[in-house]
């Protein structure tokens, strides 16, 4: 009876196991089904050199994406981080003119190193994220608001920094978007987000606080001192981003520059997994989901669909993997 | 017309992992009030949760006045007349009173909601239960008491035929569970059928007419609660015989570990003082609202202090935030598990390890979480399928459990426990007064915060009795009496505190 009764929760186990393992893989079959799709209608999608122009389209919205999840996995958001890639993009720009550039944006200035410029860039996303950070953990302001307030500040000294876009940009400051550069840099981020996330104390932290911030804090976390991180680190993707984007284009426009990158990287997040209502991300999600949207944007046009129908098929995705999501995390058997 | 309102029928419920309810029975007869016993993961609310459409049953029957019915959300519940009032209320606590009352079937006047004839409807209702609520007054302003009443007042609203009570004096003091007797009185003589599920013996044997006892998804036994005695009970529900309260086992009390000095936070705790000694257990009793908890969220770095001041060891503390307060060896486990305590979807070696991270190095030695949350499970003997079930799927008692385990992993001279049994089986009960009785015996300080008066009377070394915010007595386990200390619970005369 008891041998019975132990094979039987045995092999329910098993069962379980691998539902489990189904469905929290779904996504990578999403993906397999895609690409098929549309390799099928345009065999030229699934060549090595599309793939790597997916990939390369793909790299920065991608890094932003493993600062983002972050913010989604404490119950956050950012709305801020396009405004910030085109902060980062034109100060870093009109660091790396070329010194014969015409209208120099500072003149005699410059350029200066590469190394020191993107050091400078980042440095500039850091101390946006702190200011974002400390201003939602100790004012309580919701994330939506307070990095919207972000979106607008940081887009207009954008533009207030130069009204120009600033180009002729220096070899050395634009290797790093070169080619295939950029997607290890993307592969990187990887890296350092998923080990973030799941090899330190701060990962922990973050899941706990997007769990249960009350709880958090009675188990003895440090609440502010963890958003304030984590939005320096989300802010830090972005900045990272406004670098890659200048250095791959030779150029950054403050008006233009990033705009809507946000709504991507949130996009692929969400549809990776992580769950808005805090508590819930998986990397290798996320990654699966920056390469859905990889697959939207330039399947689709290899396909000849328009920008505008682009968008509503992804929008449709996203709401639908999240209903999707919701029904296997809020189960009711 | 069948003698029974309600039957259910080799009702099965399967979860991922675990069987909850292995085919049992229920029969209620109208107009009672029936009793559901049995220790935490019994099954008596997974079956409840069945009924009103929460769960769907994996298979049975349901008879509900003579005819089969299944239903598939509450709402269809509630509106066949069958409403349950949860263990843990979950208001909307932005909105007022009456909203909540009200929420989801406001009367309408042509498009527009009639707010008048939702207020003079919630007037009407409460009068009935002599309810003294302000329907404008903010849910969330209220007390867990009234919240309660007011969900019983919904329940009444909808003219239910079955009422079902989850556990529904766990947070209520004596004079409200009186008043919530009358009311399940007056129920009754209007033909409602209560369903009471509740592990406090007393109430049960004084309230109840028929009695079914669960044990570990399976159905027991049914009688009149006539024929049944406490002991009886306790020996369905675990099928064993085991003392119905636990006393503390003596062991040496050691040095001053704690001294408190005239401690004051605001209105809410007002110059308390006392010492605590190793091996020792202080108990707090009170009323609720007495000013107990906020003591401690004091001591824990929760609450900031108006005055007064902490020693640790001889040394002053200077404790802002629980990270403080844990680095100084000071552990406390809330009495609102589910609101502060667990973090609901992550898993059990999350949970227990989360104050403790610093222990596991960069990069996390994941081998060795793994290890210190079996030796935890294994010590404390938590139920679950696996480590890594989300902590919310557990009962009560077995995440209060890993609640324990995560203090303990923090290495703490001081264990302040609030309410740690509230809501919890006799089962389970047991076994954590044990596990706070061995800790005493290892040499910890701890205090607990208890509304139970058996429990703090048979735990406590000595008790210390608090009211309104003031203390007014602490009393040796020897002097201890349940008169004495309520006398001391309700009285604002300043009484003879020495601290012993």
């Amino acid at each position: 009876m008891e041998a019975e009764k132990n094979t039987r929760a045995d092999s329910d186990k098993k069962q379980l196991a691998l539902k489990q393992l189904v469905s929290q893989n779904s996504i990578w079959l999403a993906l397999i089904v895609m690409v098929l799709l549309v390799s099928i209608l345009r065999p030229q999608f699934f060549t090595s050199d599309n793939l790597f122009t997916l990939l390369q389209g793909e790299s920065i919205k991608g890094v932003m994406a493993f600062g983002v999840m972050f913010a989604i996995l404490s119950k956050g958001i950012d709305l801020s981080m396009g405004s910030v890639v085109a902060l980062v993009a034109v100060i870093c720009a009109s660091f790396a003119q070329n010194a014969d550039a015409a209208n120099r944006l500072l003149g005699g200035f410059g350029p200066l190193p590469a190394p020191v410029i993107w050091l400078i860039g980042i440095a500039i996303g850091l101390i946006i994220g702190c200011v974002i950070g400390a201003l939602i953990a100790y004012t309580k302001i919701p994330a939506f608001i307070a990095t919207l307030g972000a979106q607008l500040i940081c887009r207009a000294l954008s533009k207030m920094y130069s009204t120009q876009p600033v180009s002729n940009l220096s070899p050395s400051f634009r290797v790093i978007g070169r080619g295939n550069t950029i997607i290890i840099i993307f592969v990187i981020f990887f890296i350092i987000g998923a080990f973030l996330l799941t090899q330190t104390r701060f990962g922990k932290n973050i899941y706990a606080i997007g769990g249960n911030d009350q709880a958090a804090q009675v188990a003895g976390i440090n609440v502010e001192k963890n958003i304030i991180k984590l939005y320096a680190w989300c802010s830090m993707c972005a900045a990272v981003g406004g670098i890659l984007l200048a250095a791959r284009t030779g150029s950054a426009d403050p008006s233009t520059y990033g705009l809507n990158y946000e709504l991507d990287a949130i996009a692929a997040a969400t549809i990776g997994g992580t769950s808005h209502s805090g508590g819930i991300c998986r990397v290798t999600g996320v990654l699966a989901g920056i390469l859905i949207m990889g697959v939207i944007n330039n399947g689709l046009v290899i396909l000849g669909v328009d920008d505008n129908m682009t968008n509503v098929i992804k929008g449709l995705i996203i709401v639908g993997a999240v209903i999707f999501d919701m029904r296997k995390n809020v189960k009711r058997a | 017309m069948s003698e029974y309102i309600l039957e259910m029928h080799d009702v099965v419920k399967r979860f991922p992992g675990v069987v909850a309810l292995k085919g049992v029975q229920l029969k209620v007869r109208p107009g009672t009030v029936h009793a559901l016993m049995g220790e935490n993961g019994a099954g008596k609310s997974t079956l409840m949760k069945c009924l009103i459409g929460l769960h769907a049953p994996t298979s049975g029957r349901v008879i509900y006045k003579d005819q089969e019915v299944s239903f598939s959300n509450t709402l269809t519940a509630m509106q066949a007349g069958i409403s349950m009032i949860h263990q843990e209320l979950s208001p909307v606590p932005e909105r007022s009173v009456c909203d909540n009352v009200w929420l989801g079937r406001e009367p309408r006047k042509g498009l527009v909601v009639d707010h008048k004839k939702m207020y003079q409807d919630c007037i009407k209702l409460f009068e009935r239960m002599n309810l003294d609520i302000d329907p404008n007054e903010k849910m969330g302003n209220l007390t867990v008491a009234k919240m309660q009443q007011i969900e019983i007042a919904k329940a009444i609203s909808f003219d239910s035929s079955i009422v079902i009570m989850d556990e529904p004096t766990s947070a209520l003091t004596e004079t409200e569970t009186e008043n919530l007797f009358r009311i399940i009185a007056d129920l009754k003589s209007k033909n409602v059928a209560v369903i009471y599920i509740s592990h406090k013996m007393d109430e049960i044997f004084r309230i109840s007419d028929d009695i079914t006892v669960y044990r570990d998804g399976e159905y027991v036994a049914s009688d009149r609660a006539g024929n049944l005695d406490i002991d009886k009970v306790i020996q369905l529900m675990v099928g064993r015989e085991i003392k119905n309260a636990f006393t503390k086992v003596d062991c040496k009390i050691g040095e001053t570990v704690l001294k408190v000095e005239n401690l004051s936070a605001g209105r809410a705790v007002k110059n308390v003082s006392f010492e605590l000694r190793k091996g020792e257990i202080l108990g707090f009793a009170g009323l609720v609202g007495a000013g107990r908890t906020e003591t401690a969220e004091v001591i824990y770095g929760l609450r900031n202090k108006t005055g007064g001041k902490i020693y640790k060891d001889g040394q002053e503390l200077k404790i802002n935030s629980p990270e403080d307060a844990i680095a100084n060896k000071i552990a406390y486990l809330t009495e609102d598990r589910r609101g502060n305590g667990i973090l609901g979807i992550l898993d059990i070696v999350t949970n227990t390890t989360i104050s403790s991270l610093k222990d596991y190095g960069f990069p996390i030695n994941y081998k060795k979480m793994s290890e210190d949350t079996q030796k935890h499970i294994d010590q404390l003997g938590i139920k679950t399928p696996s480590m890594n079930t989300p902590i919310k799927n557990l009962s009560g008692g077995n995440q209060q459990k890993v609640l324990v385990g995560r203090s303990l992993l923090t290495d703490p001279d001081i264990l302040i426990v609030d309410e740690p049994t509230r809501g919890i089986d006799v089962g389970a009960k047991s076994e954590i007064h044990s596990i706070i009785s061995k800790l005493a015996a290892q040499g910890k300080a701890i205090i607990l915060i208890s509304s139970e008066l058996p429990e703090v009377m048979g735990m406590s070394d000595r008790i210390l009795v608090m009211h309104e915010g003031d203390m007014t007595g602490i009393v040796d386990r020897s002097e201890a009496t349940q008169e004495l200390i309520m006398k001391y619970a309700t009285s604002s005369v300043d009484v003879d505190t020495k601290a012993s």
